[in-house]
């Protein structure tokens, strides 16, 4: 590893869950983690917070070795999926107890306290009781109370997942505020949340990190299953031709933007509901493996191509696991690039 | 559908709700209020039993005779000490107890429950065993002068030993309920284990301490085999209401019935007292 510089680089190792991975974050850069459930993005985020010890694991911090640090030591600031304000305090004695633990006497802590709740845009709760706060309320009263403490790292551990849609977008708004001039951690199921606070993805499996880059190229160009199927796409893979892609699966979709030379491994990203459904005509021919219902669609799973069709489409064309069908997509919606590696 | 998808609600919300929404009652068999009855029976007769042998007419003299104050008294001092000293000692070993996952530990948490399971006569023994004039460390105190075994330290000794492991296992069962994912985010916030403990933990489980102190101090409170064994019947020294009441009952009945019945109102108000807190802690 290079010699630590600003801004946050841990690499964690756990060899009883089979973790081992290298994140970087610049100073004022947000990370979002992402990968299946038992990937490993938890374990990173408690790592650098120092509630798992890992004794292979380094962590950097502009440069402080934090690996021997006890957590409260680490001023890291922690937001988990559930807010776990501290129910016997009320909602400025939550904020404030950072301040007070760093020794800011009451006036001081309850200042900082109220500067926060601010910030995060709920200047008006400081006297109710965590138990009167709705789930969205509550989780930007979390952000506050850490962000009260000036973390020098922020993580945020799902911190929107158990959230109805409409308390998202207020306690993104406030995670918008925290995130800016520290570096931040953002574990996250949701590409929209990816887009709206990271600067960089990197994708998480099996404990090793499979891919990584900018939001933007991640999510358009996806080189690993998991990332595909994050920004709601579908990847195959094949050979590059003239004209695009021939499927490993048998037979060859056309692409628009072709840059890779012809005999290339290469992968095709493609949105499922571009992907048209027949019974005979051109295409590739597959059989169904599955069906499932999915938004009020139906998605039908080949060995490799899925489509998402309506309920209409399905039942005029018989579908059903075991039938054959043809399957098209319009050039413009078929993204053929070289995978990772 | 949880408190947290819906708006802001109130504790008050809450409970109302709870209170609105009942099942219908599980049916239970035909024949299971026979031996219920009976079992409630067998409890509540005898008490009642004593409270009519009461003789009302010199009850308040009995009670206040110099004897009956005395020991109620050392009873009601005693049992303070020794709630006092059990939280001190007791309260550190239900978080460690409750913090630990290794083995050992397991061990050594059935070895400070023991108490709960054990005669009482026995426990005396034991502590005369260590503290005895004879004993392991009593005779290494005596030659510096200390006597412990037949004084009210004894006593105190006596009901700690036998009452401890009430408010440990109580507030070891408050610890783990809630986990530790306040202590944990009291750490990420820059909280030292000492600042966790006094304003995280303590709060979290304080229902379970009240509750915990409640029982050991009840139990501290009618303590009678160790106390016997390891601290005699001394007149204000050692002599505690269960012991006074054990006293006067060859000698003087009815002074042992009032002074009975004064130990069972103790105990209905220790009971309504933590059943309260209980009901405060479910709600």
């Amino acid at each position: 590893m290079t010699s630590p510089a600003a801004g946050l680089h841990a690499r964690v190792v756990d060899p009883s869950r089979g973790v081992d991975v290298t994140v970087t974050v610049g100073p004022d850069e947000c990370v979002a983690l992402v990968g299946p459930n038992g990937a490993g993005k938890s374990t990173v985020v408690e790592t650098v917070a120092g509630l798992l010890r890992g004794t292979d694991s380094t962590v950097h911090l502009d440069g402080r070795d934090l690996a021997r640090l006890p957590a409260h030591r680490r001023r890291t600031g922690l937001v988990a999926q559930r807010a776990d304000l501290f129910p016997h305090l009320s909602v400025t004695d939550n904020v404030a107890f950072g301040p007070r633990a760093a020794g800011a006497g009451g006036r001081e802590a309850r200042h900082r306290a109220a500067t926060a709740l601010a910030l995060v845009g709920v200047a008006g709760l400081g006297d109710r009781a965590p138990a009167t706060l709705s789930g969205g309320q509550a989780q930007r009263v979390a952000i506050a109370r850490a962000l009260a403490t000036d973390p020098a790292v922020l993580l945020l551990d799902e911190p929107t997942s158990a959230l109805d849609l409409d308390a998202r977008a207020a306690v993104r708004e406030a995670l918008a505020t925290a995130r800016t001039g520290r570096p931040t951690l953002l574990v996250t199921h949701d590409p929209l949340e990816a887009v709206a606070l990271a600067d960089r993805v990197v994708v998480l499996q099996d404990g090793r990190v499979v891919e990584q880059g900018p939001v933007e190229a991640v999510l358009r160009h996806p080189r690993t299953p998991f990332a595909a199927s994050f920004s709601g796409l579908a990847l195959v893979r094949g050979t590059a031709t003239a004209a695009g892609i021939a499927l490993d699966g048998g037979g060859e979709l056309a692409s628009s933007t072709r840059t890779v030379p012809p005999g290339r491994p290469v992968v095709a990203a493609l949105h499922p509901t571009a992907v048209r459904v027949g019974r005979d005509g051109t295409g590739p021919g597959r059989t169904v493996t599955a069906l499932e219902p999915r938004d009020g669609l139906v998605r039908v799973r080949t060995a490799d191509l899925v489509a998402d069709v309506t309920v209409v489409t399905a039942a005029a064309l018989g579908l059903a696991p075991g039938v054959t069908v043809r399957m098209t997509v319009a050039p413009d919606e078929v993204a053929v690039y070289e995978p990772a590696g | 559908m949880t408190a947290q998808d819906g708006g802001p609600t109130t504790g008050r919300d809450q409970r109302q709700r709870r209170r609105r929404t009942t099942r219908p009652r599980l049916p239970v068999p035909w024949w299971l209020p026979v031996p219920a009855a009976l079992g409630g029976l067998f409890v509540v007769v005898p008490v009642l039993a004593m409270v009519g042998r009461v003789d009302w007419g010199s009850f308040v003299a009995l009670v206040t005779s110099p004897a009956s104050t005395t020991a109620l008294g050392l009873s009601l001092g005693t049992a303070a000490a020794t709630t006092g000293i059990a939280f001190v000692l007791g309260y550190p070993l239900a978080v460690l107890f409750s913090r630990s996952t290794a083995r050992w530990v397991g061990v050594l948490r059935a070895l400070v429950l023991l108490p709960l399971v054990l005669p009482p006569v026995v426990g005396g023994l034991a502590l005369l065993a260590a503290f005895g004039r004879l004993g392991l460390l009593g005779a290494f105190l005596d030659e510096h002068g200390l006597r412990i075994a037949f004084t009210t330290t004894a006593v105190v000794m006596a009901q700690v030993f036998v009452s401890m492991p009430f408010l440990v296992s109580s507030v070891e069962g408050a610890l783990r309920v809630g986990g530790d994912r306040y202590e944990r985010v009291a750490a990420t916030l820059g909280a030292g284990p000492t600042r966790t403990f006094l304003t995280v933990t303590t709060p979290r489980v304080l229902p379970g301490i009240v509750s915990g102190l409640v029982l050991c101090g009840a139990r501290a409170l009618g303590e009678f085999g160790a106390t016997l064994t390891f601290a005699g019947s001394l007149q204000g020294v050692t002599r505690t209401l269960p012991l006074e009441v054990y006293l006067q009952r060859e000698v003087d009945p009815d002074t042992a019935v009032a002074l009975a019945l004064v130990l069972v109102v103790v105990a209905v108000v220790v009971i309504g007292v933590t059943s309260l807190r209980t009901r405060a802690v479910v709600a």
